[in-house]
């Protein structure tokens, strides 16, 4: 019989600690078979952060570091300028990428430093319970929002990639979700641009993903992916905010 | 090497690029600024990487990812910006992972001013950082040490894979003096075969920083085999007590004066002026601040009637030189804040007090 799919052996054995039907898992697929893609696992340096995926080395057979919560971007600059060679990610959530590490995210594209950074926006903190976090859409409840966000209170949710997109320096700035299988083939695309663009040293590359949280929505994966399509995607519409290089003609 | 004239800010960054550093993160602050600003202009020369960060948070974790990659990495601020670092400096001490920090200190607590102080001994001593670690501390006091102790602070900390901080001050950082550069070391970055991005052929298996361990027998596993390295370098620096304190005419002091850093060479002119006065004046260093020379103050408690501790804080190292003595003789305390230095004459006037008290 003809093999048509297999595990990327840049994935581990382990079993995820992820709950059913959470987008991580998918994302991390993800990112596993394109480093196999490009050749470049056994040069390649992941960066968790704090927050459901802070075990995500555990996941990849590639070297990993651990950083606090939002530094990511700060930690991949430190090892990246160490060494220039080696292909350097960081994997981050919204509270950590959005919120406390805010200023890590806008310098480190700024300066253009030649890393990928994986943004995984659930609109919410999953791992501590399900708080608000700055991507919460407005009257979305949440543990700390329980009467739902209040715009003229609480804000109204960032959008990461067009603030982003606003800089100088970064090469590639583009949102994804993975919640059809077209969808995902499109974020496979977008992280492998992502990730190409780097190997060519071309610049600081950005895939926000809009992913979903069932646990911390109280939904059934099914139902959550639709809510997904319904509401997060009108307020984070996906598309390429940024291709200075032109990769996603070439 | 010929003598050369150099403020001690410079005489470190020299210093840090003779022992092979190559990285350095940082973000402005005075009165460190001269550091920055003279590696700024030598790392480009040397094919190294400077990098302005933009806050004292990223520095620190800027550092996290170089030291986990392998670098002769360092960073340096004063007290706010160190503060800032606390998060940054636990989670190296408890990934392991050898770095120099330098803390020009300034007056606080809060915006202070930037004149000279010695009130971060606690922060730096105790960790300053939440949980259970140490970093190993160290106290120059004059240009030639700010360079001497640069070189040492880059081998202990890869020596001891722990973050060494260097203790200075805003009198240290910027007065001139006459400087010999040590020689410079060689250092390969792929003697760090732990490193991230590490990829001679002897790779077996991945390599991983982390500072997370969820279990509790893990953690306290973790914690317990950092608690032994920190025995390791309290053994270090008994065994080698050159390395850990200097001791000037105690051998028949009846009282011994204590200080570090910039203070302990006014506390040298102090005990000279004793000696003239025909006060048995004795003067104890520490070098190294972490771990604390308990022992030596200890046995030195056993001949001495008296000590005097000088700092320009309200009395932080103080502490450390009671639980040495264990009440076996009475410890005193001098100590100005703000920026005051005080003079000899000031001191003098303390000693004064103590063994003459009428
Ligand atoms: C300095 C610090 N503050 C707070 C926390 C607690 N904390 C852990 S995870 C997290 C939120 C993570 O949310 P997000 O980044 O959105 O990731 P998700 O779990 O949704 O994937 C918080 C606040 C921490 N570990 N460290
Ligand atoms: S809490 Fe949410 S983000 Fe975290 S693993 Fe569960 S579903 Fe995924
Ligand atoms: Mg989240």
């Amino acid at each position: 019989m003809k093999q048509v799919f297999g595990k990327t052996k840049v994935l581990s054995a382990n079993p995820t600690h992820y709950c059913p039907g959470c987008d991580h898992g998918i994302v991390h697929r993800l990112i596993a078979e394109t480093l196999e893609e490009l050749e470049v696992a056994d040069k390649a340096i992941g960066i968790a952060p704090v927050g459901c995926s802070v075990f995500a080395y555990d996941y990849f057979n590639i070297d990993f570091n651990q950083a606090a919560h939002g530094r990511a971007p700060a930690v991949a600059t430190g090892i990246k300028r160490t060494r220039p060679d080696s292909i350097v990610f960081t994997y981050q959530g919204d509270g950590d990428l959005a919120a406390i590490g805010t200023a890590e995210i806008i310098h480190a594209a700024n300066r253009g430093e030649n890393i990928t950074v994986v943004f995984i926006n659930n609109g919410i903190y999953g791992m501590t319970g399900g708080q608000m976090a700055p991507t919460t859409l407005v009257g979305m409840k949440t543990q700390t929002s329980p009467y739902g966000r209040d715009a003229a209170t609480m804000g109204s949710p960032i959008r990461v990639s067009e603030i982003i997109a606003t800089l100088e320096s970064p090469a590639y700035v583009t949102r994804v979700t993975v919640n059809t299988i077209a969808n995902q083939m499109k974020a496979k695309k977008a992280i492998k641009n992502a990730f190409t663009l780097q190997k060519e040293k071309k610049g600081f590359s950005f895939v926000e993903v809009v992913c979903i949280c069932p646990t911390n929505w109280g939904k059934k994966p099914t139902d959550a992916h639709k809510w997904l399509a319904e509401n997060m995607l009108p307020v984070f519409p996906l598309g390429t905010f940024k291709d200075i290089h032109g990769i996603e003609k070439a | 090497m010929a003598k050369v004239l150099m403020k001690g800010n410079e005489a470190l960054g020299e210093a840090a690029i003779l022992a092979g550093c190559r990285y350095y993160f940082g973000y402005p602050i005075t009165p460190q600024s001269e550091l920055p600003a003279y590696l700024a202009k030598r790392l480009p020369q040397v094919d190294g990487v400077f990098v302005q960060a933009e806050s004292e948070v990223s520095a620190i974790n800027m550092v996290y990812g170089a030291a986990s990659a392998g670098a002769r990495v360092m960073t340096s601020s004063s007290s706010p910006g160190i503060s800032l670092k606390q998060e940054g400096i636990s989670y190296i001490a408890g990934a392991e992972l050898p770095c120099l920090i330098v803390n020009v200190m300034r007056g606080g607590p809060g915006l202070g001013n930037i004149n000279p102080s010695q009130s971060d001994y606690w922060q730096a001593t105790r960790g300053g950082g939440h949980g259970d670690y140490r970093t190993l501390v160290m106290a120059p006091n004059s240009v030639q040490e700010m360079a001497d102790f640069t070189l040492a602070a880059f081998e202990y900390a890869d020596r001891f894979r722990n973050p060494v901080l260097m203790l200075s001050d805003g009198v240290l950082g910027q007065m001139m003096e006459p400087v010999v550069m040590p020689s410079p070391k060689d250092y390969d970055i792929d003697s760090k075969k732990w490193a991230l991005g590490y990829t001679g052929k002897d790779k077996t298996a991945r390599n991983l920083c982390t500072s997370i361990f969820m279990g509790q027998e893990e953690l306290e596993e973790h914690n317990w085999s950092l608690y032994q390295k920190y025995q390791v370098i309290t053994d270090f620096f008994k065994a080698n007590k050159e390395l850990a304190v200097e001791e000037y005419l105690c051998d028949d002091a009846e009282i011994i004066l204590v200080g570090y850093g910039i203070i302990s060479r006014i506390l040298k002119t102090v005990v000279e002026k004793c000696r003239k006065r025909g006060i048995k004046a004795g003067l104890v260093r520490p070098k190294v601040l972490w771990p604390f020379p308990s022992e030596i103050i200890s046995k030195l408690a056993d001949k001495a009637s008296k000590f005097l501790v000088v700092e320009m804080s309200y009395g932080q190292m103080v502490e450390d030189v009671k639980l040495a003595v264990e009440g076996k003789k009475p410890v005193y305390f001098f100590g100005r804040t703000g920026g005051a230095v005080p003079s000899d004459f000031e001191i003098l006037n303390e000693v004064d007090k103590i063994v003459r008290p009428d």
